[in-house]
Parts: C-alpha cells; sequence; structure tokens
C-alpha cells in the first residue's frame, strides 16, 4: 500500500511537470518529447490501477502512433525560425479565467474533505479479480456489449483516414 | 494522504485539464494546440479509469478505449489540416489564419 503511495505520486509529478512542460518550451519538439514522458506517467498510472490492457493500448498507440505522427508533422513544418518569435497568442485573461474557475472547483471539494468524494459508499465493491484477467475481461465486454460502438469506431477510424490523406495531398488534378 | 483513493485520481485530472485548457487557450502553434488536446483526453482518460476501478466495472476502460480511438482520429485529421493550410499560407500560427479564402 506504501508503495502504491508512493508510485502514484511520483506518476502525478512526473504527469504534471511534463504537462507543464509541454506548453511552456518554445521548441516544439521539446514540448512533443515532453508530452511523450507525460503519457508515460499516464500509462503507469493505469498499471498502478490495475488496467495492464489500457496500459499496452496507451503505449502502443499513443507513443508509438500519435506522438510519431505529431514528429512526422513537425519535421514537414519548418520551425526553427519560427520558434524564435512571440510563443502566446493574446488569449491570457481567457484562460486565467478558466483555470480559476477550475481551480475554486477544486478548492471547494478540497475544503469539504473527504466527505465530499464519499460517493456512492452503499455499493461494495464485488470481489472480482480484475487485476489477473484484466484483458479477457475488457475484450468480452467490448466484443458483446460494445460491439455497435466498437464497430462504428472502425467506420470513424477509416473516414479519419481517408479525411487526413485527401486534405494532406493537396490538389494535384491539373496532370 | 497515504492511502492513495478515487479523489487524488480525480485531483489530478483536473489538475492536468486545467494545464491542458490553458495550452489550448493560449499558445499560438496549433502543433501545441493539439497537444494540449491530447493532455485534456489523458485528462478523461484517469478519471474513467480511476472510476472504472472504484467501481470494480470495466466499462470505463471500455470507454478509454473509444476516447483513445477518437484521439487518433482527430489527430490524424487534425495534422491533415495543418499541413494543407501550411502548404496555402506558410504558417502554423493560429492567430494568423484570419480568412476564409485566399
Amino acid at each position: 500500500m506504501l508503495l502504491d503511495s508512493i508510485l502514484f505520486y511520483a506518476f502525478a509529478a512526473l504527469i504534471l511537470f511534463s504537462a507543464l512542460m509541454t506548453i511552456t518550451r518554445r521548441n516544439v519538439v521539446y514540448s512533443a518529447v515532453w508530452l511523450i514522458n507525460a503519457l508515460v506517467g499516464v500509462a503507469g498510472l493505469y498499471l498502478l490501477q490495475g488496467a495492464e490492457f489500457l496500459a499496452g493500448v496507451q503505449v502502443i498507440v499513443y507513443i508509438g502512433g500519435i506522438m510519431v505522427l505529431f514528429l512526422f508533422v513537425i519535421m514537414l513544418v519548418p520551425v526553427n525560425e519560427e520558434s524564435r518569435q512571440r510563443r502566446f497568442a493574446g488569449q491570457k485573461w481567457i484562460a486565467f479565467l478558466c483555470s480559476a474557475l477550475l481551480m475554486v472547483l477544486l478548492g471547494y471539494f478540497l475544503s469539504q474533505g473527504a466527505d465530499a468524494f464519499r460517493l456512492a459508499e452503499s455499493t461494495p465493491a464485488p470481489e472480482i479479480d480484475v487485476v489477473t484477467q484484466n484483458t479477457e475481461t475488457v475484450g468480452q465486454v467490448l466484443f458483446s456489449e460494445y460491439l455497435l460502438p466498437f464497430e462504428l469506431a472502425s467506420i470513424l477510424l477509416l473516414v479519419a483516414m481517408i479525411g487526413a490523406v485527401v486534405m494532406a495531398k493537396g490538389r494535384t488534378t491539373e496532370s | 494522504m497515504f492511502p492513495v483513493t478515487t479523489a487524488h485520481y480525480l485531483f489530478l485530472s483536473t489538475a492536468l485539464l486545467i494545464i491542458g485548457t490553458v495550452g489550448v487557450l493560449t499558445r499560438r502553434n496549433i502543433i501545441v494546440v493539439l497537444m494540449s488536446i491530447e493532455l485534456i483526453l489523458n485528462a478523461v482518460n484517469i478519471n474513467l479509469v480511476a472510476f472504472s476501478n472504484y467501481l470494480q466495472n470495466v466499462n470505463g476502460q471500455v470507454f478509454t478505449i473509444f476516447v483513445i480511438t477518437d484521439a487518433a482520429a482527430e489527430a490524424a485529421v487534425g495534422l491533415g489540416i495543418l499541413i494543407a493550410l501550411f502548404r496555402n499560407k506558410e504558417t502554423v500560427h493560429a492567430d494568423e489564419v484570419d480568412i476564409l479564402r485566399w
């Protein structure tokens, strides 16, 4: 239990620090690498909560797929001269307002103490051994209860793939 | 403080959501804006998995898989739009895209 706490705080510190570095770095490549750090921390949190399949999906899809796509696009778009320019747009006050509202929410729940989170106390955790057969359980639910959303997700991916290719290809109708 | 509860995960995900929101609103580079959106989606995923663990119900993890699918589709389409934009306007900054056609 103590090890769990230590790991949680380590991963939380990793995630928050990496996220802060992601949105403040001047060079976009550094931002991408810090974002990879944050995603690794999130995968660690999944492992800590017994979601091993999701941790694998996070590493393979997010870090291996999405972040490599980001890095490819960064390489396609020249950033060196532009990285010296102004980093932030003029929306600081809206951002300050949004974050202040969320901070007020956090402060409210902190002032309520631990009782604010004692939701659904009457539902005791059934003793299903989710930890040992996580992938099997996820697969069974995904292919039985969520079969239609699963197929719709594949159609969504197909549409997104075609759209990305069409938009990135540009006009070549002259030839 | 020491037994890590679901509330800890909720606070962490709220903090991550705040950072992502600030990134979306303040950065000029569209690539960093897309990365901040990934941060926001990860905050949502942390919430879903935390409640899935709390209720011992695997549905939250299945929802997380769908969120990751959407994140992949969004990143692909967003970066395709970015490449088309850069080909036409030679910029990757959000505040310089202020016309509808050229």
